[in-house]
């Protein structure tokens, strides 16, 4: 695995963060010389997962966090969001990711209506692993993604 | 992070202007905003949002959800000063095949797409 560097933050799962969030990666993206539009792309991707997260942990115990993670490497950002509160052990997470074809992850997801056909559309890669809350997985390649670049990452 | 909305009437028709960011912290106040003009019946409705820096798919939903309200009373709504970042959210998203959308005058800020 290439080298990367890892931030994690953890926010209440209150609508009020989600801005926070959303500069945060668009800060960390910049870094990596994403484009101004792919960093306005991130931006809303990364929100429509946080808000996911936001409304599904306040349905469930009306209080709650919400984990963003993001693995910074030279020519991707890889970005984890989870409605629980537990902190990434980040390998191990991303070992469990599978593409999101399970009918029910979907169904829970499409409720957000234009949310996740948003994120596929905006990032290069999409992935939802359902286990203890929802993690949604997004993947964005620095300049478009590159035929065989994402082999590593593809899990199943 | 604000979000402000004016109602500006011109004419005939209802103007608003929103400026600043919609997101899900953001939209309950665009959709109240929206909500309180009491009567629809023909009612001609403009949303300048040239001044809007970010929006997501729930600013979007509160478009689509006001939308529909206007044309179940026979009203008009039509969106005015999109930047070309904002177009292409309506385009990807099928959106402006229902929705007509104006884009910004004089050029876009953001031209380099």
């Amino acid at each position: 695995m290439q080298p990367y560097d890892y931030i994690e933050i953890r926010l209440p799962a209150k609508a009020q963060y989600i801005g926070v969030a959303r500069l945060t990666i668009s800060g960390l993206a910049s870094r990596l010389g994403f484009s101004y539009d792919e960093i306005e792309d991130l931006k809303i991707a990364a929100s429509e997962a946080v808000t996911n997260a936001v409304q599904h942990a306040y349905d469930d115990k009306e209080s709650g966090e919400v984990v963003v993670g993001c693995a910074l490497f030279k020519d991707k950002i890889e970005i984890m969001v989870a409605d629980h509160g537990e902190s990434f052990d980040y390998e191990e997470v991303k070992k469990d990711i599978g593409p999101y074809n399970d009918q029910e992850e979907v169904a829970f997801l499409r409720e957000g209506g234009l949310g996740l056909y948003l994120m596929e559309t905006l990032m290069d890669e999409v992935k939802i692993h359902h286990k203890e809350g929802v993690t949604v997985f997004l993947t964005k390649y620095v300049g478009g993604k590159r035929v065989g670049q994402d082999a590593e990452t593809v899990s199943s | 992070m604000k979000l402000q909305v004016e109602l500006l009437e011109k004419e005939n028709v209802h103007c608003f202007k929103v400026k600043g960011e919609i997101d899900a912290f953001t939209a309950p106040l665009l959709k109240e905003r929206l909500a309180s003009i009491q009567n629809l019946n023909d009612l001609q409705v403009e949303l300048d949002l040239s001044e809007v820096e970010y929006i997501d798919s729930t600013g979007l939903g509160v478009f689509v959800g006001f939308f529909k309200k206007l044309k179940d009373n026979n009203g008009y709504m039509k969106i005015t000063g999109a930047s070309n970042r904002i177009k292409r959210l309506f385009e990807i998203t099928g959106l402006d095949q229902i929705i007509d959308v104006e884009a910004m005058e004089g050029g876009n800020r953001d031209a380099a797409i």
